[in-house]
């Protein structure tokens, strides 16, 4: 058995109860390929009953559940002594420590009708138990192994291991927000890191077709449904880009052409957040990473929208952020060579102090700038991405094209 | 004519024909060019690696596609061999093997690697316990069929890893599954197999494909160089149509695997009951061996005047495999289960196949009696 433990959340008073059924939710979503496993919750925690299904496996599974904090594989036995002093000895068999561990025995007796206390326990039950293994040596304070004991009413249970599960929020209970997705490293992390912190998130990516291939859009979708593992169903947001972003090729400022962009990209997520009801945007900026993370590129850019701008990872380092992304499964994804938006039409010297009032008047003066950013939005195209599904954006490639399942 | 050489090749069901057919007509792209055409392409191919990957129970990047079984092989012996060298330079395999594991580690010895050939028993069955004993610190890799093609013996393939993984984890664990997957289960992760080769055509799918199986974690040096196909592994502009037929193939043959042996038991096992009951002939193949081989041989009568007497009675069978039927030379396998000189020319091996009914083993049974009858009589005037 494998016994759940919530995460800091517990610690919210009314809404405790609405977080814990979407944990259980989310669990039960995980659980799916496993059909024999059977759940049940109890207050702070859930158990999750094996039934013959690999514990190491769910374990790696539901340890990316939001709003864990940590799992532990568990032995359950009666609440008699006999009983359970026979299954903590198998317990020891299985895990066998080698000789030289110390070792402590931590009995809690939660169900109060237990005939013995708790430190009368850790006695009664380590002495037999280290008879039979001569070669552990007791250390109360700071153990290599502790033997957990947990007496309840009806059961016992038994366990040593804490596997550290992702912790954070339960999926979407702190409400929405739209995600700046590009091709790259730091966004999908951005997405995974306030999705932990409970957001829901829906996905806003810029294409530029024909400088940015099919691939490069496909790759999106591919990281969208990497990122909906971990909630279930995201839908992602595909803006035609290319009139917006060539229009600044031609007004001869070209150390801003990467300002503009990036305003206009917070101009379009904002329309878009709020017809979709968010209320933040999130990208995956780290100080000082390019010329457009600069703090005061950071302010010129930032302006531009009304909305809580977020940047989970603006103070990381990308070495941390690489292996983030490889934790959460982006980083192959991430590292296909294909050219983004983001790369297109870069200045050979970007300004990392851009001046916000020419930037304004830019804006101001560029024709018809609002009609572009309008039909943006207007083109933008929503897919729905589910984990396994195979979904194309459709005005690209049709969806499902070409592939007649009957062939396989 | 009645056919009993599936074990040689197998006719492709109806339905991969068909999927050969629409996907050269309609997906002819190059699934590495970058249009849509090519796109939907290498769709195809994702989408078959994933139907193979779920047959075979691993994931689907660890499923590589190639040209045959022969280079599944050769891929699967020489890749890790050059990609471990370091390690050693030690493979340990049986003499039981397919030429093209056998010649794959004999090309080895002759560059200097040291081979192991393990005998099997007399029974045709590899020893555990004489694998484990042949392993060393720089034993790279070791490689055993599933079931022996020549035979139809099975190879207790858990035990055998469990004993390699006992002496030198880091040694690879190659299984040759050409004949034994659709007839008997696949258990990578329980036989702690890191590569595993498969034939599409011996399962009625197609020719010219192969699959070999690269667990997670284990690197192969490339035998063939050009281009990034196959994750760098093969290079090689990838055959479609092919690829997709043989996912099918691997789908349909692994969930129609129990009824097939349902049906082949009884009829391999009447096949073997009626052999052994022709004092002139020595059985090679064992009831508890796979359920589609019984192999026999007749002492004294070359295997492939037996082979042509029974055509001329409707039956087309084989002499030992197909890929060493036309050497005159006695069976490599047969010898080295002990058997001598004569009965290792005589062999005759019937492969069974979904087609095959009572009634047509029943033919067949009347055919081997008349042939052998009408050969002992020729034998007796040669005299």
């Amino acid at each position: 058995m494998l016994l759940l433990r919530f995460g800091e959340f517990t610690l919210k008073g009314k809404n405790r109860s609405r977080f814990e059924k979407t944990v259980l939710r989310h669990v039960k979503e995980m659980v799916r390929p496993f059909p024999k496993v059977s759940l049940s919750k109890e207050f702070g925690r859930i158990y999750v009953q094996l039934n013959g299904e690999p514990a190491e496996e769910l374990a790696g599974v539901l340890r990316n559940v939001f709003g864990i904090a940590s799992i532990s594989p568990v032995k359950v036995s009666l609440s008699d002594f006999d009983d359970i002093l026979s299954v903590s000895r198998n317990f020891l068999r299985i895990a066998a420590p080698p000789a030289g561990t110390t070792f402590k025995v931590n009995v809690r007796r939660v169900w109060k009708g237990f005939p013995y206390g708790s430190i009368e326990m850790n006695k009664l039950i380590s002495t037999p138990l280290l008879q039979s293994y001569p070669g552990l040596l007791v250390d109360v304070k700071s153990p290599q192994m502790e033997l957990k004991i947990e007496i309840r009413e009806g059961h016992t249970y038994i366990f040593c291991e804490n596997i550290a599960g992702v912790g954070g929020f339960p999926l979407g209970t702190n409400g929405k927000a739209m995600l700046l997705l590009s091709g790259g490293i730091d966004s999908p992390v951005a997405g995974w890191s306030s999705m932990r912190r409970g957001l829901e998130v829906e996905c806003v990516h810029f294409y530029s077709f024909p400088y940015t291939s099919e691939l490069a859009r496909q790759k999106v979708v591919d990281l969208t449904r990497v990122l909906s593992r971990y909630a279930g169903v995201i839908r992602l947001h595909l803006v035609p880009f290319t009139e917006v972003q060539t229009s600044f090729t031609g007004i001869g400022q070209d150390n801003l052409i990467i300002t503009l962009m990036r305003r206009a990209m917070l101009k379009i997520a904002t329309r878009l957040a709020e017809r979709e009801g968010a209320l933040a945007l999130v990208t995956g900026e780290s100080l000082g990473q390019v010329a457009s993370q600069t703090l005061s590129s950071m302010n010129v850019i930032g302006r531009v929208t009304p909305l809580p701008l977020l940047r989970p990872l603006v103070m990381m380092d990308k070495s941390e952020i690489v292996e983030l992304s490889k934790t959460v499964g982006t980083y192959d994804l991430s590292i296909l060579p294909y050219e983004d938006c983001c790369t297109l039409f870069v200045p050979k010297s970007p300004t990392t102090n851009p001046n916000l009032r020419i930037v304004d008047k830019i804006e101001a003066t560029l024709p018809g700038y609002s009609a572009l950013l309008d039909a943006a939005v207007a083109g933008t195209e929503t897919v729905t991405i589910t984990p396994y599904g195979d979904e194309k954006p459709s005005d690209v490639v049709p969806a499902q094209a070409g592939l007649q399942e009957e062939w396989f | 004519m009645l056919y009993w050489d599936y074990a040689a090749a197998a006719p492709p069901y109806d339905e991969v024909v068909q999927t050969v057919e629409q996907i050269m007509r309609l997906h002819y792209a190059n699934p590495s060019s970058l249009h849509r055409a090519g796109m939907e392409a290498e769709r195809l191919i994702t989408r078959a690696r994933e139907v193979c990957a779920a047959a075979l129970a691993v994931q689907p990047h660890e499923i590589l596609f190639t040209s045959g079984a022969t280079e599944s092989n050769n891929l699967a012996i020489k890749g890790a061999a050059l990609q471990y060298q370091g390690r050693g330079r030690h493979i340990v395999t049986t003499q039981l093997e397919h030429p093209s594991v056998y010649e794959s580690c004999r090309q080895l010895r002759e560059l200097g690697w040291e081979v192991t050939f393990v005998a099997p028993r007399g029974t045709g069955i590899v020893d555990p316990a004489d694998i484990a004993a042949a392993i060393r610190p720089d034993t790279v890799l070791v490689s055993v069929m599933h079931v022996n093609n020549e035979i139809g013996t099975v190879q207790p393939l858990r035990e055998i890893g469990q004993g390699i993984k006992a002496v030198n984890r880091r040694t690879l664990f190659h299984v040759d599954g050409v004949q034994g997957y659709g007839k008997l289960e696949t258990r990578l992760k329980e036989w702690q197999a890191e590569l595993y080769s498969l034939s599409p055509h011996k399962i009625r799918g197609p020719r010219g494909t192969g699959i070999l199986v690269v667990r997670e974690g284990t690197a192969l040096f490339p035998l063939l160089t050009g281009g990034s196909h196959e994750n760098g592994n093969r290079a090689g502009t990838e055959n479609v149509a092919g690829i997709v037929a043989s996912a099918k193939a691997v789908r349909m043959s692994g969930e129609r695997r129990e009824e097939l042996v349902r049906q082949l038991i009884p009829l391999r096992n009447r096949l073997l009951h009626c052999i052994a009951a022709m004092p002139e002939l020595v059985l090679n193949s064992r009831e508890d061996g796979a359920p589609h081989i019984v192999h026999f041989s007749y002492p004294g009568m070359k295997g492939e005047v037996l082979a042509r007497k029974l055509e001329e009675l409707g039956m087309t069978v084989s002499t030992r495999s197909a890929c060493s039927s036309r050497l005159a030379e006695p069976s490599r396998v047969l010898l080295s289960m002990g058997r001598d000189v004569q009965a290792a020319l005589g062999g005759i091996r019937i492969s069974l196949g979904d087609i095959h009914t009572e009634a047509d083993v029943a033919l067949l049974e009347q055919a081997l009696l008349a042939a052998v009858q009408s050969l002992k009589k020729a034998e007796g005037g040669m005299k």
